[in-house]
């Protein structure tokens, strides 16, 4: 009965929940944009090890393109990062 | 002061607000300074003895010096534009320099903080690198040419030109500075928030009684943390870098 009533006390207290909801949005926004660039850079770097140990002299080569292919990929990933700072409640 | 030499941490509203000093000078402004004159310093003592062996008390600059334009010409320029890039070497070697000096300074103990996660001055060099494939683009192919090389892809068909061309448009033009931009500012300020979290926990746990005893793993990540952001510092410089050779390059040198 007693913890009834402490919440019926918070719950007639608590009227403004827009900072936990902002809070609950960025680890959304954050961890939503992390998956596919998750994915996609580890497609990018396994195949980049497979073709270098396929071909190891031309590892230079791959080792260049597979930094683009992780920077393009890994923009995703910043760009819901910076959007998780940019909600505000 | 106590901000300028990492004794407080700011609130992260701080990421938006630029500077209340004298003339607006904080810490961002002291490290890009810092930057600028550890660019000027290396390349200019650097080339005072040119030495066929480096000898002599220069020879640090000289050896960092020479290391970097090698670098810049073999890694990133000849990858990338092939040799009638080389005349950007000068650009992009200082470009890579300044921008790996601004990163740096987050594990530099007592300032430890990367100028670049304040995005003004990504956003000023993403500028640069638009107007460079830009101005690049349309004297070495025409504006007409430029434009039609960068918004239609070749081997499209007619009736889907109406919605590859915006795409194309938004994608070179608008999405491309702005991605490098965001990239590099992203990425400093994501590691210097890991450095902060992890360096806040370890004194949290230290303070505390009982927790002391998981200080230390805290402490430790810390410390890989710390050298995984040299790596992260040095990896972001070479991809601004390199990006910026890749659009150039792509200014250039249109497929056909």
């Amino acid at each position: 009965m007693a913890l009834l009533h402490l919440l019926l006390a918070q719950a007639t207290n608590v009227t403004d929940n827009t900072k936990g909801l902002t809070a609950i949005g960025r680890g959304i926004v954050y961890g939503g944009a992390a998956i596919g660039p998750g994915i996609g850079i580890g497609l990018v770097v396994g195949n980049a090890i497979t073709a270098m140990a396929r071909q190891p002299e031309s590892a230079g080569t791959v080792r260049t393109t597979m930094f683009l292919g992780i920077a393009f990929t890994e923009a995703l990933a910043l760009f819901g990062f910076v959007l998780a700072f940019i909600i505000s409640g | 002061m106590n901000a300028l030499l990492a004794v407080d941490v700011p609130p992260i509203s701080h990421v938006t607000i630029w500077g209340n000093g004298p003339l607006g000078i904080n810490k961002t402004i002291v490290i890009y300074g810092f930057a600028t004159v550890a660019t000027l310093v290396v390349f200019w003592l650097g080339t005072r003895q040119r030495n066929l062996v480096p000898a002599g008390g220069l020879r640090i600059f000289q050896n960092t010096a020479e290391s970097g334009v090698a670098f810049v010409r073999n890694q990133v320029i000849m990858q990338t534009m092939g040799a009638d890039g080389l005349s950007y070497l000068p650009y992009l070697t200082a470009l890579f320099f300044f921008i790996f000096f601004s990163n740096i300074t987050e594990i530099i103990p007592a300032v430890q903080f990367p100028a670049n996660a304040r995005f003004a001055m990504p956003l000023t060099l993403a500028l640069a690198t638009w107007i460079i494939f830009n101005v690049v683009g349309i004297t070495k192919q025409g504006f007409g040419h430029y434009m039609k090389n960068s918004l239609i892809p070749p081997g499209v068909p007619a009736f889907l030109l109406i919605l590859v061309v915006p795409i194309e448009f938004i994608s070179t033009f608008i999405v491309r500075p702005f991605s490098l931009m965001v990239r590099l500012f992203a990425n400093m300020l994501a590691g210097h928030l890991i450095l902060v979290t992890f360096a806040a926990l370890t004194a949290a746990l230290w303070a505390a009684k009982i927790t002391v005893i998981i200080a230390p793993f805290s402490f430790a990540l810390l410390v890989a943390m710390t050298g995984f952001e040299i790596l992260v510092s040095f990896l972001q410089a070479f991809i601004f870098t390199i990006l910026t050779a890749v659009y150039i390059g792509g200014a250039m040198h249109p497929e056909h």
